[in-house]
């Protein structure tokens, strides 16, 4: 298959100290990295272009490593991550798609294996397209307080014979995050959607108080009948 | 690109020093943080540019007070020397909105290779009352220059022009 050409990669960090109400003591951090890359399946209909995403490997790996050092380096502060794609004219939204596997496993390989599924979003798009990236936490996608999302583009891209990948991950919740909702923190993931604790509560006949963020998250009753 | 609260919004005053104040701590610590960004020495940095992006409830000449009195020492101080003017832009703008930030060599004004811009824009920034302030810093001219003139290289450095 063929190599991986990068045309460019631009790294960006926001961050975000307030939006209008007490000022927060640690601010937030989001950061992108994008890559610009030659699309090798521009102006042709391919087939079979699974293989792409083994091609991808050694680039996700190397976004997310230097992903974790615009956030200082350690990766035990990054909560929330999520991962797009924006394919040129010339190529095909299934091109993007090609991103999901190298992109996602290689942010939960750097963060030691971070449970939830990464957020994504793609499309189609022209030079100076700018795309909204979905950010959720890293081990619970119910984590109400962390969904957040970061917008990317550049002037002079995707042309048509190229794509734009990008990551993204953050620090924490939202700056004024109330909306209620799971919480974010130190704890446990169980499946990738909600706290291991929620769930040893719903199992073990609620003996302990139950948080109303825990009502709320409660799963569906068939998939309820499995566990027990 | 730092996202500030525009102290004037919404009135009209005289006296701006405050502003100018802002653009003199704005200066170094932008430049400081884009020299760390590009993960270079302040005497690797090869030109520079600055903006301010007003929004709707300021006037340009905020933007002027930022820019002009105060920013432009600290900032040569983050890039050592920097004998030639800072090239910049302003205007009035709001969320979204794009700022094209001029770039031109740090030493030497007539650097046709290292003249340049850059584009920054963010999604949320600036609200009415804010001022969103850019600093660019380079450690390089365009990617493949050949249009001639004078280079980096045979510039003296000594007037900031040539």
């Amino acid at each position: 298959m063929p190599e991986v050409k990068i045309r460019k990669i631009i790294s960006c960090t926001e961050e975000i100290y307030h939006e209008g109400g007490p000022k927060a003591d640690t601010p937030l951090r989001r950061a992108a990295v994008v890559a610009v890359i030659e699309n090798p399946f521009a102006g042709t209909f391919a087939e079979d272009i699974q293989p792409f995403m083994d091609d991808l490997k050694p680039l996700g790996l190397e976004m997310a490593t230097r992903l974790v050092g615009l956030l200082g380096g350690d990766p035990a502060v990054v909560e929330g991550y999520g991962k797009g794609a924006i394919i040129g004219a010339a190529g095909e939204l299934e091109h993007g798609a090609l991103w999901h596997a190298p992109g996602g496993y290689a942010m939960r390989d750097v963060l030691g294996g971070a449970k939830a599924i990464v957020p994504s979003s793609k499309k189609v798009g022209g030079v100076g397209a700018r795309l909204d990236v979905p950010v959720t936490h890293i081990e619970a996608s119910y984590v109400r307080s962390h969904f957040d999302s970061m917008e990317i583009g550049l002037n002079d891209a995707p042309r048509a014979n190229e794509m734009v990948l990008t990551l993204v991950m953050t620090t924490g919740a939202r700056v004024h995050n109330r909306a209620g909702g799971l919480q974010g923190g130190k704890m446990r993931g169980k499946d990738g959607l909600r706290w291991a604790e929620i769930y040893e509560r719903l199992r073990y006949g609620l003996r302990k108080p139950i948080k109303r963020s825990a009502k709320l998250s409660r799963p569906p009753l068939a998939r309820r009948w499995l566990w027990r | 690109m730092a996202v500030i609260a525009n102290p004037f919004a919404g009135r009209y005053v005289e006296d701006l020093t405050p502003l100018m104040d802002i653009g003199a701590e704005l200066g170094g610590l932008l430049g400081d943080k884009c020299v760390a960004a590009l993960g270079i020495s302040s005497d690797q940095a090869e030109s520079y540019g600055k903006a301010v992006m007003v929004g709707e409830n300021g006037e340009l000449e905020h933007a002027a007070a930022i820019l002009h009195p105060k920013l432009g020492a600290p900032l040569r101080k983050a890039v050592e020397k920097g004998a030639a003017l800072v090239p910049s832009s302003k205007k009035m703008g709001g969320p979204g909105q794009v700022l094209d930030v001029p770039l031109g060599h740090k030493e030497a004004a007539y650097v046709r290779s290292h003249f340049d811009g850059i584009e920054v824009r963010l999604n949320d920034s600036p609200r009415a009352n804010e001022l969103l302030v850019a600093v660019a810093v380079t450690d390089s001219g365009r990617p493949l220059p050949r249009v001639g003139g004078l280079t980096h290289g045979a510039a003296e450095g000594i007037d900031g022009l040539r």
